[in-house]
């Protein structure tokens, strides 16, 4: 694999959210706005690359048996560090996220891609994997955000984008809204693969 | 006193503050475990064990930390725990209980990454740092979590094998039902927010 296929693997083929469905719970959590859907999906970028090139390096070293236990204390590291310094320069970010800051850790994306792919390449294509699958990640968690920021609460980014008359569906700015928007987006990814299939097949007629 | 105290919590973490209706914790085994009402019993009784135990420990790993003070390797030692707690259960039902060990199949390990439990070890440490009784609470919201986990699950499950049989659409298929029914149960479940435990 090239390195670019291995970038753009993880960005479309294989996009951590809606292709695969991990890491649900910071996907539901964090999305009422944009800037804390692209804040979350930034932090856990960050740790997917530092983890993956750290478990791409010591791939030779970490005996078979206790890979997990040492792949969940290399991520653990990397978020307490993610964690200490949005606390110390981004605070209101830091108190936005709360409590799923921590939750980094347990986000199956990243012990999946130290299982599946950086325990078996070296370091670089493992940091372009990260990268690409952190993208993904943070590109989904930000239509997501968008969506839901938009319908709930008329705004993007915080700026009042439609107009007085709106009136907010402040259920998706809450926990139903969540499971909705991604659900319905779900679909939306649905109909256009059947779209594409049925045009490859009409093709073939 | 002590035991109002203690109903409030567990009717708010069961209820109100549902773990993954309303908090969006543990949603990865909530949606993957819950294809059958079986599965989804057991899983929510292995997460209530794990969790009820991971409560106590973390509290004693916590004064250890606050002892020395390292607060900040909180998020480690936590895992770690937990990592430890969820082998030994796995231990004990594969020796036990095989046919229950057999039906969670992969979603046992993953207990350890269910995030519902990380995060009652976290949420106890803040939501409880003031109060005399910190242990006794810590714990019965731990076991309160995981019933509220496991009523969410079971319900869900026994949506989900109605959805089996029903004349779904194409584009819905798969995943958008899923969660567009998850999405339904969390209103249901909104009815509950308006009462404060």
């Amino acid at each position: 694999m090239n390195k670019k296929d291995v970038l753009l693997n993880g960005l479309l083929k294989e996009n951590p959210t809606f292709v695969l469905f991990l890491g649900m719970c910071p996907t539901l959590a964090v999305t009422t706005s944009v800037v804390n859907a692209i804040g979350m999906g930034l932090s856990t970028m960050v740790v997917l690359v530092f983890s993956n090139l750290f478990i791409s390096l010591l791939r030779k070293f970490i005996p078979e048996k206790v890979r997990i236990a040492a792949y969940i204390v290399v991520i653990a590291s990397f978020v307490t560090l993610v964690e200490m310094l949005l606390k110390a320069f981004l605070p209101s970010l830091y108190s936005a996220l709360g409590i799923y800051i921590a939750l980094i850790v347990v986000n199956c994306i990243i012990l999946g891609r130290a299982e599946a792919f950086a325990s078996k390449n070296n370091a670089i294509d493992s940091m372009l994997d990260g990268v690409g699958m952190g993208l993904g990640f943070t590109a989904a968690l930000t239509i997501i955000g968008a969506v839901r920021e938009l319908l709930g609460a008329g705004t993007l980014f915080g700026f009042h984008i439609l107009t007085t008359h709106f009136q907010p569906i402040t259920i998706f700015v809450l926990a139903p809204g969540a499971f909705l928007t991604l659900g319905l987006l779900a679909m939306v990814k649905n109909i256009i693969e059947m779209k594409k299939k049925g045009g490859e097949e009409n093709a073939v007629d | 006193m002590l035991l109002t105290r203690l109903l409030m919590i567990s009717l708010g973490a069961i209820f109100a503050e549902n773990f993954v209706l309303v908090k969006f914790l543990g949603i990865c085994p909530f949606l993957g475990v819950s294809k059958k009402t079986e599965t989804a019993f057991g899983m929510g009784f292995a997460v209530v064990f794990v969790m009820v135990c991971a409560s106590a420990l973390t509290w004693l790993v916590n004064q250890l930390l606050v002892l020395c003070n390292i607060e900040y390797l909180q998020t480690i030692a936590f895992i770690l725990v937990i990592a430890v707690l969820v082998q030994f259960v796995e231990m004990f039902l594969r020796k036990n209980i095989p046919p229950l060990y057999n039906s969670l199949g992969i979603y046992l390990p993953l207990i350890t990454t269910n995030c519902a439990v990380l995060g009652v070890a976290i949420l106890n440490i803040t939501k409880f740092a003031d109060s005399t009784t910190s242990f006794l609470d810590s714990v019965v919201y731990g076991g309160a979590a995981g019933l509220g986990f496991t009523l969410a699950i079971i319900l869900f499950a026994g949506v989900r094998e109605r959805l089996e049989n029903a004349d779904i659409p194409e584009f819905l298929k798969g995943m958008p039902i899923v969660l567009i029914t998850a999405s339904l149960l969390s209103i249901a479940f909104m009815g509950f927010s308006g009462m404060s435990f």
